[in-house]
């Protein structure tokens, strides 16, 4: 065998003018993170911002300054503004983010669980679905009067859906041989409902807290600006009235730094809740 | 625990799986189930353990004797191993234990007792998507035997392994029934699993599926090793028993698919 090998070699070495290189065909298609063009992006483009602003070729009106963007930002810290409206705003998305989070899931694992509630269940699911949630906000301010509780109604209810949806789907994804082994072992409907299906589902479920929580702030914005003294949404509201695009601005800022605060604060408790994978 | 297979017919809506399947499974004993692929062989299985009500027929538990400390009597080893990715290898096998009033003292004890008997000790807190195949093969082992069980339902328990974690297993397996005296019913392809380990085959033709015979290899577990002739010449025997059957159902599968 060996004997053979080289024979072949010394034949291939002979022609090796004729020889030329395997050419390489796997380049591409093969994206990387990379951190410090990140955040080099985002400082090019807030001091290209802040340029356009200085020279006069971005209308102050139209689009603040950074410079002034975080001059109104701070006002707003100082005055305490920033407080009651940031306040009045996480109680609203907190407290309608957790009821509709509570009801979805309920209602996700009796779909996901039980033949009598999987077909009435997910017509009732996909009728309602697709409504845009702030349509019904005047329903619920005839039933619950102007004040807190429409706007926790109506986040409650944008959450609930997203919530069965992914929690009945979770469920319905748990692996079904997992299901028999358990039930082969002879653990309880209890047991294995706690130790195998929730556990099982439950990456599906915290994926779709991402969805929940982000529709959540949507709706909180949206209920704001219909009609709240306090609250994100009114703040930029008020300051759009006024003109005060600063105030805006900073506003909208606050937004994108409380969407990040709730997907970090999402990140945690999946590392936490699936450390396993 | 002996049991009695008495006239089992299964249909599943178009498809009659199993007709008139009567045979006993005796204490001590290993039967393997063989046959070629679809003619029922699973579907047997599930029967046998209580996961499927057949169509038509009983299975009978004859003699209710268990050993002792028996949690579990019929207990399946499954071909995918079935593991919890959450849990680690010792959560697996305790979960097992959690729902039959044992005390946390006692679970810890059944855990240790057979993570040391399959020399898993090591990877007690190993999560399965760390472990190999034949590994987690032997947590499936492991967690079967911490029930005590009667008899070991094992459906393709090495089909999902590459071939020389099969060896190592096989092997394995045949050190564990002769020590043991284990009772089980191994479903396999593979006829040198069949006569390694089994003192009787069921071999099954298929559509429907019924016994074409039951073969007795009268050669005590602890004797046999590979490649040993009078093995050889029973794997042969099998092989021409279920051989037509075999072409048969490469054919079907063909046209079907
Ligand atoms: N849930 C089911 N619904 C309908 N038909 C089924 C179902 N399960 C199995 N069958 C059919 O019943 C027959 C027997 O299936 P079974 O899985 O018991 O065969 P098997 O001998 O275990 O096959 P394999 O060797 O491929 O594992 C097959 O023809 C299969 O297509
Ligand atoms: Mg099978």
């Amino acid at each position: 065998m060996s004997h053979d090998v080289t024979e072949r070699r010394t034949e291939s070495q002979g022609n090796a003018s004729e020889a030329s290189h395997v050419r390489f065909r796997a380049t591409g298609f093969n994206p990387k993170a990379n951190p410090i063009a990140a955040w080099g992006f985002f400082v090019v483009v807030i001091a290209l911002w802040q340029l356009g602003s200085s020279t006069g070729f971005i209308s102050e009106l139209a689009m603040p300054s950074p410079v002034a963007v975080t001059k109104a930002l701070w006002q707003l810290i100082i005055t305490g503004d920033l407080w009651r409206h940031l306040g009045a705003s996480l109680q609203r998305l907190v407290g309608g983010w957790i009821m509709g989070t509570v009801a979805g899931l309920l209602v996700g694992f009796l779909v996901g669980m039980f033949s009598w509630a999987r077909s009435p269940g997910v017509a009732f699911v996909s009728a309602l679905f697709p409504i845009p949630k702030i349509a019904l906000l005047p329903l619920f301010i005839i039933w619950f009067g102007i004040g807190e509780p429409s706007k926790f109604a109506t986040i409650a209810f944008g959450v609930f859906f997203p919530t069965v949806i992914n929690t009945f789907g979770g469920v319905d994804n748990v692996q079904r041989n997992l299901i028999r082994m358990g039930q082969s072992f002879d653990l309880s409907m209890w047991s294995v409902t706690r130790k195998i299906i929730l556990p099982g589902a439950l990456p599906t479920i915290l994926s779709g807290f991402r969805i929940s929580s982000s529709i959540a702030i949507i709706l909180l914005i949206a209920a704001e600006m219909i009609g709240a003294q306090y609250g994100i949404g009114a703040l930029i509201l008020a300051a759009g009235n006024l003109y005060q695009t600063d105030q805006l601005i900073a506003g909208v800022v606050v937004l994108s730094l409380l969407g990040l605060c709730v997907s970090w604060l999402l990140g945690r408790l999946d590392r936490w809740l699936l450390g396993w994978r | 625990m002996r049991l009695q297979i008495k006239g089992i017919c299964h249909s599943y809506d178009q498809v009659e799986a199993l007709r008139d399947i009567d045979f006993g499974i005796e204490p001590g004993e290993v039967v393997a189930l063989i046959g070629p692929s679809g003619c029922g062989k699973s579907t047997l299985l599930s029967i046998i353990g209580g996961m499927l009500t057949p169509t038509k027929g009983e299975v009978l538990i004859c003699d209710q004797a268990t050993p002792d400390g028996c949690l579990n009597p019929l207990t399946y080893v499954f071909q995918d191993f079935a593991l919890l990715p959450w849990r680690t290898v010792a959560g697996n096998i305790s979960l097992v234990l959690e729902d039959h009033g044992l005390s946390k003292t006692d679970r810890d004890a059944r855990v240790a007792e057979v993570l040391e008997q399959t020399n898993l000790w090591d990877f007690r807190d190993a999560y399965p998507k760390q472990l190999s195949g034949g590994m987690k093969q032997r947590v499936g082992i492991a967690r079967a035997l911490a029930v005590r069980p009667a008899v070991l339902l094992m459906d393709e328990p090495l089909s999902a392994l590459d071939a020389q974690t099969r060896i190592l297993l096989l092997d394995e397996f045949a050190a564990l029934f002769a020590r043991t005296g284990m009772t089980a019913v191994y479903v396999t392809h593979n006829l040198n699993e069949a006569v390694r380990l089994a003192n009787r085959v069921v071999a099954l033709r298929r559509r429907p599926g019924t016994i074409k015979e039951i073969h007795t290899i009268d050669i005590p577990l602890a004797e046999r090793c590979d490649g040993m002739p009078e093995l050889v010449a029973h794997e042969r025997a099998l092989w021409n028993l279920i051989r037509d059957e075999a072409i048969a159902a490469d054919k079907e599968l063909e046209n079907v698919a």
